[in-house]
């Protein structure tokens, strides 16, 4: 069966040619990525800026090309999609972008974010219903219609903005929502309801999520797999319940040490090897991108990139520590996934 | 002898728009105690920007400073002249934020920043004593002395923000204000610069006052709290005393809305918005979202009384007796 | 709690450059569009009244050297270099975004090719072409004069909004429109156009404005339209008979004045219309 969208060996690499001096950098390398029709899924992408998750983002959008593999929709390369296939496509699949400030065009009062995808999809049959339906996603989404409806974005709060994209996304009814770090630039405490909207999406609607962001604990909160980044790479990929709770490689038990928890008895930090300086050492590099940071780095670390060894059924990690476990076969990452119980 | 190094009294500061008074400080007090860890939390909006900005007489028109007392030990930092003021600021009180590394000079070198605010001191040195003294300083940070003949575009933002922590201490300053200073930064990053920050903080027998949202941060890092909203300090305590029973039901509210990472269950966020800071609600300004209010909470504002030894709460809720008596 | 006064003054303060400039704009309109209803056209034509004469009861502003009265000259003549300047404005300008909208959406080699074809012609001196195309066109009409300005008029808008349009293109907005299914024409007109209005508004009045003191010189030198009145037509006859050595002040005087509060009318709406495209340049609070 041909998947919903995929990216298959996606790497894309930035600078190098003749006009720039200085190396490329590979901001992604080699990532493969399926998200099914069925079931709905719900994928955390976590890295720190460099992981490579925004580029991952707009590959899997179609906003950025990538040097090397493809993005295929139904099989189909994004770049090769006909008039049809592309309305499909954005049927399918949609966005929520991380500024809830910037995605609306302040000319208009934010009921036009809401009536164009009823009007360019044509998804109502009267203005009447047109107007049901949006007042349907937004009470979906917990807001209420005539606190939002008429009011100009600058009107509201980050987090009701932000909702209203959901809302937006939801009109669509797409298979799949790309939420590109959705709840970052909102406040801590308002965090939870976009978090719970996006839940919503989901359990509700059955639409599947791939939710890229540095927070590990919104991604824990949401999410059934992770995949945490490192400088392009994955280092590690599986259930997250085990990830967040018993983490494997290096870089993911400094991520999780780093978080400081809200509560004073559980004090936060891990030693780490190298603070943090002009790291910018990517590119071509031999062995793990980890190595100059790893507080248990080996010899083969600095010769050899690690695979991904398969640790257990739902997890693999990238890192000689675990190269007693089988290395894993299929390039696309979902075989590791666990299904949702 | 006093064991405060700064008290705030009433505290009041306004922004003068077109269309009215903004309160974005509407009467604020509180101490903070030598060498201590202040955590200021509150959402965009309540205030705990607007206060730091004040502490440092930096709050530029519309804004103004409409009363209040603010004395930094025993100093009344809202009678000194600009000038008396500009002699203050950096060597006695000092600000890191969050736009701090994005407001270094981009055609500067880091020495020339940091040589900039100690020529405007009047700190004297010859050229030499300078370079070594920045040298250390910049060790001080946890950054390679090799970063003073740098650029800020040279360096990642954590290296960014530790040379205006650098900045900010270089006069050994007896209070530290930190606006958000690491929310730009990456996690991993972000534990480290707080990390340098203690270290100097202890080194240097400063207090800090910590400003953000993200109550994670704070109980991480600091060992008394004030929490805010729509311009008031509606609670205070210290950190343990603040997770373990939070009074004010804003408090209890945000504390519920933390996701975790032990377990997944839902948080919950706080229904409603914080009101317009133009239009204050009469009475208590949580009231229309609180759970819990209450006839008397529409009409009258409530206090901050301290209900327990170090334990402030402004709300009705904990107060003994309708109007009458005013504990500080 | 705004209380009406100070709704007054919110007001005053956004919108008062562009309805200073506005009134002063009218009030020249009016004074040729209603002056026409009570001073007969034949008062501006040769002949009307004794040459030379000065300010008088039956001649408000007086005549000039071949008779006519000024005053009426000046009520007929205005409405002429307005309308000159008004269509060679909105031409320029529409054609000017148009392309500016292309080459700036589209990007790619159109963009490339529309750049530079705009940039060269930006380097040739606009009214010296105007002139050599106007002497040798010999008789030009009203309409010919409007659209040979126009033909020079365009390049300026269409680079400013190329500018403006790369800049917008790039923003968030955009990209959700494209994800809420809108086409291409649907974002240019819909999502880019409306935020372009501001600034298109203050690029036509700059070019109205360029485009009247263009009609206005190339009359001045004789090389506009000769047979109808207009303000620039004025100076050439008061040039031609030396009406400043005559001392007949009530000749030259009246259309420099009325030139002097059009373009100052003129130059407080595109401030005015800035304001409001450009918020930030609004006073403090």
């Amino acid at each position: 069966m041909t998947a919903l969208l995929e990216t298959r060996n996606v790497t894309k690499v930035f600078g190098g040619g003749p006009f720039h001096r200085g190396s490329s950098v590979t901001a992604l390398n080699n990532l493969s990525l399926t998200i099914e029709d069925e079931p709905p899924t719900i994928t955390a992408i976590v890295g720190e800026s460099g992981s490579g998750k925004t580029t991952f983002a707009r590959l899997i959008l179609g906003l950025a090309n990538p040097t090397s593999g493809e993005v295929r929709y139904r099989g189909v390369n994004l770049r090769q999609l006909d008039r049809d296939q592309r309305r499909q496509f954005l049927r399918d699949v949609q966005v929520i972008f991380q500024d809830p400030y910037e995605v609306y065009n302040p000319f208009y009062k934010i009921d036009h974010v809401l009536e164009e995808p009823i009007a360019n999809f044509r998804l109502a049959e009267s203005k009447a219903h047109g107007r049901e339906l949006i007042v349907d996603a937004l009470t979906t989404v917990g807001l209420r219609p005539e606190e939002t409806l008429g009011r100009y974005p600058h009107q509201l709060s980050g987090g009701q903005r932000q909702r209203i994209m959901v809302a937006r996304a939801l009109l669509v009814r797409p298979r799949v929502i790309i939420a590109d770090e959705p709840v970052s630039m909102i406040d801590a405490s308002l965090r939870a309801t976009v978090i719970e909207s996006l839940r919503d999406l989901n359990r509700q609607f059955g639409i599947s999520l791939i939710y890229i962001t540095h927070d590990l604990t919104t991604a824990y909160q949401l999410s059934e797999n992770i995949v945490v980044l490192y400088q392009g790479a994955v280092s590690e990929v599986g259930d997250v319940e085990r990830v967040v709770k018993e983490p494997e490689h290096p870089y993911t038990r400094l991520l999780i040490g780093s978080i400081p928890r809200p509560d004073p008895k559980h004090p936060w930090g891990i030693k780490d090897n190298v603070p943090d300086t002009i790291d910018k050492s990517v590119g071509w590099q031999k062995g793990c991108y980890f190595a100059n940071r790893c507080p248990e780095v080996m010899k083969i670390c600095r010769e050899k990139i690690p695979p991904l060894y398969q640790t257990a059924p739902h997890r693999a990690t990238a890192c000689h520590l675990y190269n007693e476990s089988p290395v894993v076969e299929s390039e696309t990452l979902n075989k590791i996934f666990i299904a949702r119980s | 002898m006093n064991l405060n190094i700064l008290e705030v009294r009433d505290l009041h500061v306004h922004y003068h728009t077109r269309l009215g008074a903004v309160k974005a400080v509407n009467g604020a007090s509180f101490d903070l105690h030598a060498e201590e860890r202040l955590g200021l939390v509150g959402e965009s909006g309540s205030g705990k920007s607007t206060i730091a900005l004040a502490l440092m007489r930096l709050i530029r028109p519309p804004g103004k400073i409409e009363g209040g007392q603010v004395l930094l030990d025993g100093i009344s930092l809202l009678e000194l002249s600009e000038e008396q003021m500009r002699r203050v600021r950096l060597a006695e009180i000092a600000m890191v934020s969050q736009g701090a590394m994005n407001s270094l000079n981009p055609v500067a070198r880091v020495h020339r920043q940091i040589e900039d605010a100690l020529r405007d001191h009047g700190v004297k040195q010859t050229k030499r004593e300078r370079a070594e003294w920045i040298g250390e300083l910049l060790q001080r940070v946890g950054l390679p002395p090799a970063t003073a003949e740098m650029y800020p575009h040279e360096l990642s933002g954590g290296m960014k923000q530790r040379v205006c922590v650098a900045i900010a201490i270089c006069l050994k300053p007896k209070v530290i204000i930190a606006d958000e200073p690491t929310s730009a930064l990456d996690v991993v990053v972000q534990h480290q610069v707080m990390e340098t920050l203690e270290t100097l903080r202890a080194e240097l027998g400063a207090s800090i006052i910590l400003i953000g949202h993200d109550m994670g941060l704070m109980a991480q890092t600091v060992d008394r709290i004030g929490v805010m909203y729509a311009g008031d300090l509606i609670e205070t305590g210290s950190i343990e005393a603040l997770f373990n029973d939070p009074l004010h039901p804003y408090t209890r509210l945000l504390m519920a809305s933390l996701p975790s990472l032990e377990h997944k269950e839902a948080a919950k966020g706080i229904p409603g918005l914080m009101p317009s800071l133009l239009n204050r609600p009469t009475g208590c300004p949580f009231h229309p979202r609180c759970p819990e209010a209450f006839d008397r909470c529409k009409v009258e504002e409530p206090m901050l009384l301290t209900v327990q030894p170090n334990r402030g709460v402004a709300c009705h809720l904990h107060s003994a007796e309708p109007a009458e008596g005013e504990a500080s | 709690m705004e209380s009406r006064q100070d709704k007054f003054v919110a007001v005053l303060d956004r919108y008062g450059l562009l309805i200073a400039g506005s009134i002063l704009v009218v009030l020249i309109a009016l004074f040729g569009l209603v002056g026409r209803l009570v001073v007969p056209v034949e008062m501006s034509q040769v002949g009307a009244g004794l040459p030379a004469k000065p300010p008088s009861a039956e001649h408000l502003l007086g005549t000039d050297q071949q008779g006519r009265d000024v005053l009426a000259d000046l009520i007929y003549g205005t409405p002429t270099s307005l309308k000159i300047g008004v269509i060679a404005g909105v031409f320029g300008v529409a054609f000017g975004a148009l392309i500016g909208l292309i080459a700036g959406y589209v990007g790619g080699i159109v963009d490339e090719v529309i750049r530079i074809i705009v940039d060269i012609l930006l380097t040739i001196p606009g009214l010296m072409v105007l002139i050599i195309v106007a002497s040798m066109l010999g008789a030009v009409s009203v309409e010919a004069m409007a659209l040979i300005i126009a033909a020079l008029a365009w390049m300026w808008p269409a680079r400013a909004v190329r500018a403006q349009v790369l800049t917008i293109r790039e923003r968030m907005y955009i990209q959700v429109a494209r994800f809420n299914g809108a086409s291409n024409m649907k974002i240019i007109f819909g999502e880019l156009l409306p935020n372009l209005v501001p600034y298109l508004a203050a690029n036509l009045v700059g070019a109205i404005s360029g485009a009247i003191l263009a009609s206005v010189g190339l009359s001045t030198l004789g090389l506009g339209p000769m047979s109808q009145p207009s303000l620039g037509l004025t100076f050439y006859w008061a040039i031609t008979y030396g009406a400043l050595i005559r001392q007949m002040w009530w000749w030259f005087m009246p259309p420099i004045v009325i030139i002097i509060i059009l373009f100052l009318g003129l130059f407080l709406m595109s401030q005015g219309l800035d304001k409001i495209a450009n918020p930030r340049l609004q006073s403090k609070a």
